[in-house]
């Protein structure tokens, strides 16, 4: 994961509610089998017309926000599908912060994962940043204080769970982290499962009869 | 002694597989079994292998290909590039990390979500995940399972475990006996459309009350697979004697002496009389007529029985204004009766309505009728080679076909339009499926949610339909 800092940019208005992952990333880019380039379809249908020409009203497409690493949304950002093709294609356009009021669960999680950080914010506070970036005036978001700041000052204070603040700062890969320091209570539960519960183990999925075939 | 809360199923499911905790209120979670599909797991499998890590567990995932495969005969045959690449993936990470592979090919081949339950995989009482949001359809069981990423779906290969934050306990009960021709779709769309999109974020839903307990397993399986659209990762039915029975004698479900340990400490997950939810809602069963979503997100959804919303009337400003997006994007003015919206197409199928009963369903009402003319066509997708083996034994197929139907083999197909089977611009869709997202069934495509009798109701009409009038001639 990719260490987080202090992000300063101008905030890319995007006040709406229920932004679903099918917005963020169309099911037809999720053929893909690599992270990268997914900000080709990024937003696909918000910075396109119907006829597929670039639309010059969509935040997206103008230049003042080209180099934005900062979207601030409405409530429930994210909903729908767990693909984490959604955090790749907002990493592909250079996003490392989205504030929202709130945030799916799955999204929430996959942004983490990728070193995007989620700020939750009150409808007014949103309100307020979107016209900054509406004015073209940047906001600095510091993960080291958890808040964020205004060009006139003022600020606004987030809440973050201590882990993933560490983890964002530090830039920690979570698999190693947990093999490294969970792997022996892991061990230790199987063996304990496999007494409280031994059909857990005796019903192993390779006990399916299955052949080897691939697609020509 | 201070005084202690029962516990929800949720909190009893967590706390026996709570390995460690890690912060208060987030504790290293263990899984016990993963299911694995074609499009969330490539990039997992690669961290992997660059990392030179085994999966920790193969005996305990399971991999099947489904939102890629072509629904056409001779499905091993796939013209898209960028399909086959993905598809041959997975086969290959499954051949070099061993993990059992249902493969294209393979009659028991279908949806994740489908296969898992048919093949005695869903038990009550596990934790199940999936890189799918819908694997929340496993908690029909009693299973605490829910919907991951791609770096999770990684960390649950290399370690067997998830380091989760606790959600918070919501109790949905439906109460009494449904309304002639109102089935679980219809609970679940009434349930989103009471609670909106977003209303269990962050919250594990218990279903309970008597309409929910009525519920056959497929039934159950339509309602918890629809709680990750009212935000909730997970939704749980505290396992019966109808869980029992539907689970017993399948291919990897406990059998002889085990069968018996097994539902001995089945029989006790359940919420305690005494456990306090941070949430609950009460729907009276009785007062739910047959759904159907008329917008772009699951919770703008109706009676088929009333009128596409004026956006004027709602007070939130932002309710409204994605109320107009909305009936923009699906050509629909205010006030317009839901019965006379016409149709282009419909879908029977997907994780949410493509078993037997669902299947069954449609069939009863598309039996000795006819497609309308203005229907291009109707889709019925089974959710699994086996579902779909079942199907033809009952003679479905031939009424199904008779009716002017398509009759395909199993995948995801237009539910997400990954592979061809797609609604196209500015058509409009009847669909058993899950979301009503802005070009979710194909780019610019318009999907209106409903029950599978709701959906044949429209195929034979041409039209939204009220399923009760096709079903009282």
């Amino acid at each position: 994961m990719q260490a987080f800092t202090n992000v300063t940019a101008i905030p890319i208005p995007l006040v709406r509610d229920n932004i679903d992952t099918d917005i963020i990333i169309p099911a037809r880019y999720l053929k893909t089998v690599s992270r990268k380039g997914l900000g080709e379809g990024a937003f696909y249908t918000l910075r396109h017309r119907d006829d597929g020409i670039p639309d010059p009203a969509s935040p997206f497409n103008q230049a003042r926000f080209k180099d934005s690493a900062i979207l601030v949304a409405g409530d429930n950002f994210g909903c729908g599908s767990s693909r984490e093709h959604a955090a790749w294609a907002l990493v592909d356009l250079g996003i490392r912060v989205v504030i929202a009021e709130s945030f799916a669960d799955i999204f929430d999680s996959n942004a983490f994962k990728n070193g995007i950080l989620t700020v939750t914010l009150p409808r007014p506070a949103i309100s307020r940043i979107a016209a900054e970036g509406e004015a073209g005036r940047a906001v600095e978001v510091s993960l080291e204080e958890c808040r964020v700041r205004l060009a006139d000052g003022t600020t606004y204070g987030f809440e973050i769970d201590p882990f993933r603040r560490r983890c964002l700062l530090e830039g920690l890969d979570e698999v190693a982290l947990t093999l490294a320091e969970h792997g022996e209570a892991i061990a230790a539960f199987e063996a304990e499962q496999r007494e409280r519960a031994p059909w857990l183990w005796e019903t192993p999925t390779n006990a399916l009869t299955l052949t080897k075939s691939a697609p020509r | 002694m201070s005084e202690r809360k029962g516990s929800t199923l949720y909190d009893r499911i967590w706390q026996a597989h709570r390995v460690r905790d890690l912060a208060p209120g987030t504790a290293l979670i263990y899984i016990d079994r993963h299911l694995v599909h074609e499009v969330t797991s490539p990039q997992a499998f690669e961290a992997l292998a660059a990392a030179g890590r085994s999966v920790r567990r193969v005996d305990a995932t399971l991999a099947v290909p489904d939102h890629n495969v072509p629904t056409t005969p001779q499905r091993e045959r796939i013209d898209d590039l960028l399909s086959r690449r993905q598809l041959k993936t997975l086969v290959e990470n499954c051949a070099r990390f061993e993990v059992p592979l249902i493969a294209i090919d393979d009659p028991r081949q279908g949806i994740v979500h489908v296969i898992g339950p048919e093949q005695g995989l869903t038990q009550p009482g596990m934790t199940i995940v999936c890189g799918d949001s819908h694997t929340s359809t496993h908690g029909a069981f009693g299973a605490l399972a829910f919907g991951i990423g791609t770096s999770e779906v990684e960390h649950v290969l290399a370690t067997q475990t998830l380091a989760l934050k606790k959600a918070r306990n919501m109790r949905i009960r439906i109460e009494g006996t449904p309304g002639f021709g109102v089935t679980a779709k219809d609970m679940a769309l009434a349930v989103i459309g009471r609670i909106g999109a977003g209303g269990a974020t962050g919250h594990v839903i218990e279903y309970a009350g008597s309409a929910v307990r009525s519920l056959s397993m497929e039934g159950r399986m339509t309602l918890c697979n629809m709680s990750i659209e009212a935000g909730g990762r997970a939704g749980l039915v505290a396992p019966d004697e109808t869980t029992f029975a539907w689970l017993k004698g399948r291919p990897l479900a406990p059998s002889g002496a085990m069968w018996e340990r097994a539902i001995a400490a089945w029989r006790s997950l359940a919420s305690d009389a005494d456990a306090v939810f941070d949430s609950e809602v009460t729907i009276e069963a009785a007062e739910i007529a047959p759904q159907v979503t008329w917008g772009t997100s699951p919770e703008q959804v109706a009676p088929i029985t009333s009128h596409v919303p004026d956006p004027a009337h709602l007070e939130d400003e932002a309710g409204r204004r994605a109320a107009e997006a909305a009936l923009a994007y699906m050509d629909l003015k205010p006030g317009t009766p839901l019965e006379e919206i016409t149709i282009d197409q419909v879908f029977i199928g997907s994780c949410t309505n493509s078993r037997i009963e669902d299947l069954r369903a449609a069939a009863t009402i598309l039996k000795g009728r006819r497609r309308a003319p203005n229907v291009k066509r109707v889709l019925v997708v089974p959710g699994s080679g086996l579902v779909k083996r079942q199907a033809e034994a009952e003679g479905l197929d031939r009424i199904f076909i008779a009716a002017g139907c398509e009759w395909r083999e199993a995948g995801c197909s237009m539910c997400l339009a990954m592979n061809p089977d797609k609604v196209p611009p500015g058509e409009r869709c009847a669909s058993t499926s899950n979301r009503n997202f802005v070009g979710r069934q194909g780019p610019g495509a318009r999907t209106h949610l409903l029950s599978p009798a709701m959906a044949a109701a429209a195929a034979v009409t041409g039209r939204l339909t009220d399923v009760r009038r096709l079903l009282s001639s």
